[in-house]
Parts: C-alpha cells; sequence; structure tokens
C-alpha cells in the first residue's frame, strides 16, 4: 500500500492508484490554476490534455499516467 | 547512450502487443515502447479498480515473457532524430531507439468538444472517466451524467455503474433510428464493447445533447437539450465524449500520408514511408478484435514474413465491415458545432476563448494570434476540436512533440553529429 504526500497531507492508497487518482481521494481532485486563475482536474484520463500535470518530487509529470509510489511527494500547482 | 531495434513498436494497447508478439515469434528483435505505466492501451488499461480480461492478460504475459521483446514503460517519443531513429523520454532518462522498421500502434483519443463550463473541476471525457475510475478515482454514490456520442458512453456508464456510481443520464446525441439500426446488426458482432450496449438503461436517451456545465468553482448540475425540450440535472461529475480520433500526430511528423484523418495504410499495413507500418485505431476506428489482427499483420510484415501475414487478410476484413457501420450511424450532428458560447474557452491551456480564435483564417493565424494551440497539450485537443468546429485541417506537429526535459533535447545533437 503506498504511503505519499499530497499538498503534505499523508495520504495511503491500494497498489496501482494513480495519482490522478489520490487527487480525489486526498484532496478535492484538482490538479493545477489556469492562466487565467481556474482551478482544473483531470480531463481526458489517458495523457493527451495535461490538464492533470502536478509536481512529483519536483519534477512535473502528469498524474493520469503516474502510478502512486511509497515515499511520492505530489504538489498540486497553485 | 542508444538502443537498437529490428522492429520498434510504439503504443502498447491491443495493436502494439500482438504486433510485437508476431514479429517476435519470427525472429525479430523488438522494442515495445508506451507512455502509460501499465501495458494494454485503452480497452485494457489496468489499474486499481480495472478489470482485465483473460485474452488480454495471457496477450500481455506471453509479450512480457518472450526473450526477444524489450518493453519500456512510462515512455514517449519526444522526436525524430535521424532517418531511421527516435528520441523518447522516460522518468529518469532520455535515449535513441535506431530500428530498421517501425510499427505505430499510437491508438486513439476522444474528440473533446467546448461548451459552456466544460473546463469545470468535475467534467471528463466520456472514455476519460473510465480511465480515470480504473486509475483508482471512487465514484462510490456520486451522480453522473454521461453525454456526446458512441457505443463508449454505454462502456463508461457501465463501469461508473459497476464502482457504485449512480449514472442518472446517459444523452447520446445520434438520433434513435440510427442507433436503433445499429443496435439491430449487433448479433453479427460478438464484440467486447458492445456486450455493454443496451438501449433499454433507464436513462438512455438518444437526440440528446449537452448544452452547458453548470456551478461556480466545480461541477453542480448540467443542462441537457432534447429537440425543443431542455432539461437540468443535479450532478457531481458530467463525462463527455464525441466518438474516437485517431492518434495520427506521431506518423504525420514521420512523413505518413494520412486519409479520412487517420494513418494511410496498404494491405500490408504499410504507410508510403518505407519501413513504416501502421496498424490498430490510429489507422481508423474498428475496436479492438480488428486492432489486434491488423497488429499481428503489421509485426509478420515488419519481420519479413509476408505469407503469414497474408493469411490473416480475410479475418482483417470481416472487423473492418463492422468499423464501417459504427461510423456511419454515430456521426456528428452538425448542431454541436455551435456549442461554445463567445467566452467559452476553446484552448484550455492558454484560456483562449472561441470568439477570438473563431475570428481568424485558419489555424495557423488563429494560433499566430491567439496563442491557442502553443501550450502544454500542444494542440491535441484545441486542434482536435479546430478541425471539427471550423474545418482546419490539423497540421503536423513540431518537435519536441510533449513537454521535454532539456538533458533529453541535448541528445538531439549528438545524435545529429553521429549521423554525419
Ligand atoms: C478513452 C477510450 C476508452 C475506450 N474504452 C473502450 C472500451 O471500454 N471497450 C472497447 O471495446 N473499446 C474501447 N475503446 C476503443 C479502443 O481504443 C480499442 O478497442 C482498442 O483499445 C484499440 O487498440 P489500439 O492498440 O489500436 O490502441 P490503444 O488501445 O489506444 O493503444 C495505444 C497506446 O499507445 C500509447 N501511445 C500513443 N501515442 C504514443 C506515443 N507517442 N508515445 C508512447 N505511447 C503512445 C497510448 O497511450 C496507448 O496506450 C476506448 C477508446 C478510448 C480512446
Amino acid at each position: 500500500m503506498p504511503d505519499l504526500h499530497l499538498d503534505g497531507r499523508p495520504l495511503c492508497v491500494a497498489p496501482g492508484t494513480t495519482v490522478a487518482a489520490a487527487l480525489a481521494l486526498g484532496g478535492d481532485g484538482s490538479s493545477r490554476t489556469s492562466i487565467s486563475g481556474q482551478r482544473r482536474a483531470p480531463l481526458c484520463g489517458m495523457g493527451i490534455c495535461q490538464e492533470c500535470r502536478v509536481s512529483i518530487d519536483g519534477v512535473r509529470r502528469l498524474a493520469c499516467q503516474t502510478l502512486c509510489q511509497d515515499g511520492m511527494q505530489v504538489e498540486t500547482q497553485a | 547512450m542508444s538502443e537498437h531495434a529490428d522492429v520498434l513498436i510504439i503504443g502498447a494497447g491491443p495493436a502494439g502487443l500482438s504486433a510485437a508478439l508476431a514479429a517476435a515469434n519470427d525472429g525479430a528483435q523488438v522494442v515495445l515502447l508506451d507512455d502509460n505505466p501499465l501495458p494494454g492501451g485503452q480497452i485494457w488499461r489496468d489499474g486499481a479498480q480495472a478489470n482485465i480480461p483473460s485474452q488480454a492478460r495471457h496477450l500481455r504475459d506471453s509479450v512480457e515473457a518472450h526473450t526477444h521483446i524489450q518493453r519500456h514503460a512510462a515512455t514517449r517519443v519526444v522526436a525524430k532524430a535521424g532517418s531511421q531513429a527516435l528520441l523518447v523520454e522516460n522518468p529518469e532518462r532520455g535515449w535513441v531507439i535506431t530500428y530498421r522498421s517501425l510499427i505505430l500502434c499510437t491508438g486513439a483519443r476522444e474528440l473533446l468538444l467546448p461548451f459552456p463550463g466544460w473546463t469545470l473541476p468535475g467534467v471528463t471525457g466520456a472514455g476519460g472517466l473510465q480511465a480515470l475510475i480504473k486509475g483508482g478515482m471512487p465514484v462510490v454514490d456520486e451522480r453522473i451524467v454521461i453525454a456526446g456520442s458512441g457505443p463508449l458512453l454505454l462502456a463508461s456508464a457501465d463501469t461508473a455503474k459497476h464502482h457504485g456510481a449512480q449514472v442518472v443520464r446517459i444523452a447520446e446525441q445520434a438520433p434513435l433510428g440510427a442507433v436503433a439500426t445499429f443496435a439491430m446488426q449487433l448479433p453479427r458482432w460478438p464484440h467486447k464493447l458492445l456486450q455493454s450496449f443496451s438501449l433499454f438503461d433507464a436513462g438512455y436517451r438518444t437526440g440528446t445533447r449537452i448544452v452547458a456545465a453548470l456551478g461556480q468553482d466545480h461541477l453542480e448540475g448540467v443542462r441537457l437539450q432534447r429537440g425543443n425540450k431542455v432539461e437540468e440535472l443535479a450532478c457531481e461529475r458530467l463525462a463527455c465524449g464525441f466518438g474516437l480520433i485517431p492518434n495520427v500526430q506521431l506518423g504525420q511528423a514521420l512523413g505518413c500520408a494520412l486519409g479520412n484523418n487517420a494513418i494511410q495504410v496498404d494491405a500490408w499495413q504499410a504507410t508510403d514511408v518505407a519501413g513504416v507500418y501502421a496498424a490498430g485505431e490510429c489507422t481508423g476506428f474498428g475496436g479492438s478484435e480488428l486492432a489486434l489482427v491488423e497488429g499481428r499483420i503489421a509485426g509478420h510484415v515488419a519481420a519479413g514474413n509476408r505469407e503469414a501475414a497474408q493469411r490473416l487478410w480475410g479475418e482483417r476484413q470481416r472487423w473492418q465491415r463492422f468499423a464501417g457501420s459504427l461510423n456511419q450511424h454515430f456521426a456528428l450532428d452538425p448542431t454541436l458545432k455551435h456549442l461554445a458560447a463567445p467566452d467559452t474557452l476553446l484552448c484550455r491551456c492558454e484560456d483562449v476563448p472561441y470568439a477570438a480564435v473563431a475570428a481568424h483564417a485558419n489555424w495557423r493565424e488563429a494560433k499566430l494570434s491567439t496563442r491557442c494551440g502553443m501550450g502544454a497539450c500542444q494542440g491535441k485537443v484545441c486542434g482536435a476540436a479546430a478541425h471539427y468546429l471550423f474545418d482546419w485541417p490539423p497540421v503536423a506537429p513540431r518537435p519536441p512533440f510533449t513537454p521535454t526535459r532539456i538533458e533529453t533535447l541535448i541528445q538531439l545533437e549528438s545524435a545529429a553529429q553521429s549521423e554525419h
């Protein structure tokens, strides 16, 4: 059972859980703020739209194509 | 650092997996890469809440166990790196893969169209919702509306219900007559996707389209329209997709000719670029059975075994007829071109409204003056929407094809130097 941090809060998820799912399990589901200030969440679920991009251990990655791992630090984009 | 493959395959869905196995069994050294963490593509997407059929499991295990197949997960194609080489990147590193033959099995994505409120958190694609649920997103006791077009709406509804959601409405834009004709042909096609197809779901409505997603900071409800009747429903999620569009960008960038918005192939699954083949949904929508047989044909041909490939032509023809029927009956109604309001964002990366884009004569002009299509998704969402809305043909992407780390891009230079 991967243990990770989402915006500083601890979260434990089932194996095989994507970071996109973790955003909903441990937060309000949103991933980033758009350039005009709207909050956004995963849209396509399959690596195309880039709406779900978050910072994972300091690197920008797509939440929908990344599996949760032990010790991951996930930060949504304010 | 570089790697060599006799046959390099992009995409590990049904087409890519079956191509890899066919080519490897013919003796070729195969490299198979996919941008997802797990193999399977769309239909066999694996994850915390996924249920993979045994046929898929078997194919996946055979690929995993084969000594001639090297598989790279979470790996994307960044750029062309010479005449028969691609620069690729995974979360740890970037490298060049050279190849003798290349098979594109890049599949399809959903057509997502702009309508008021579509940027609200809570709104996803239809297949998008299914993919997110398979990845472990909880939907228990949520009220969900599914809208758009095609059999995928029902497949998505099925997944959502199975995971405890309440699907309050499925709104199909195609008219009842077309959907009924399609449904009547179904007994002829023992197709997985269609087993979930039922016109008798209590919430299923034909001739019904999305008007707006409602809410301030997140989705609170939807407005739907059927004929002159408008209906508002409260819900926590809206999943909306308008059918599938082939992922042709990589093929386009390599110079492959397109036809019908898909990568054009001959009877050998060969594109018009020497040594480059394509199979599965990047060559047109047809479902997983067609993708599987096309993949096997391409794999055999790329490995030099034309006899084995030719023996599969009959099987392919059968599934092609099914694809034709599907495309005909779920044709999009022209009213969908007018879903967006002037201030509805068309480009979600650069927040460019519909009216700003519509004021231009073509995509190039719109891009240069509004920045639409120049953000992180590189026009994969808004460019496809603009193609449908304004008939602006999609242009070949420029490298890097995906947001890429500098350290990876630097390798392009050394690849160019070693060419000379
Ligand atoms: C969202 C969605 C949901 C679907 N759900 C169903 C369903 O429930 N039932 C059903 O019968 N059919 C479904 N389909 C139809 C389905 O696509 C086909 O039946 C089948 O999966 C097609 O197989 P394929 O191998 O051609 O492509 P896909 O399965 O789409 O596989 C293509 C793979 O290539 C990867 N890829 C693409 N480009 C690159 C690149 N540049 N670099 C690296 N990797 C890349 C993709 O991420 C994907 O994993 C769905 C389609 C979509 C788009």
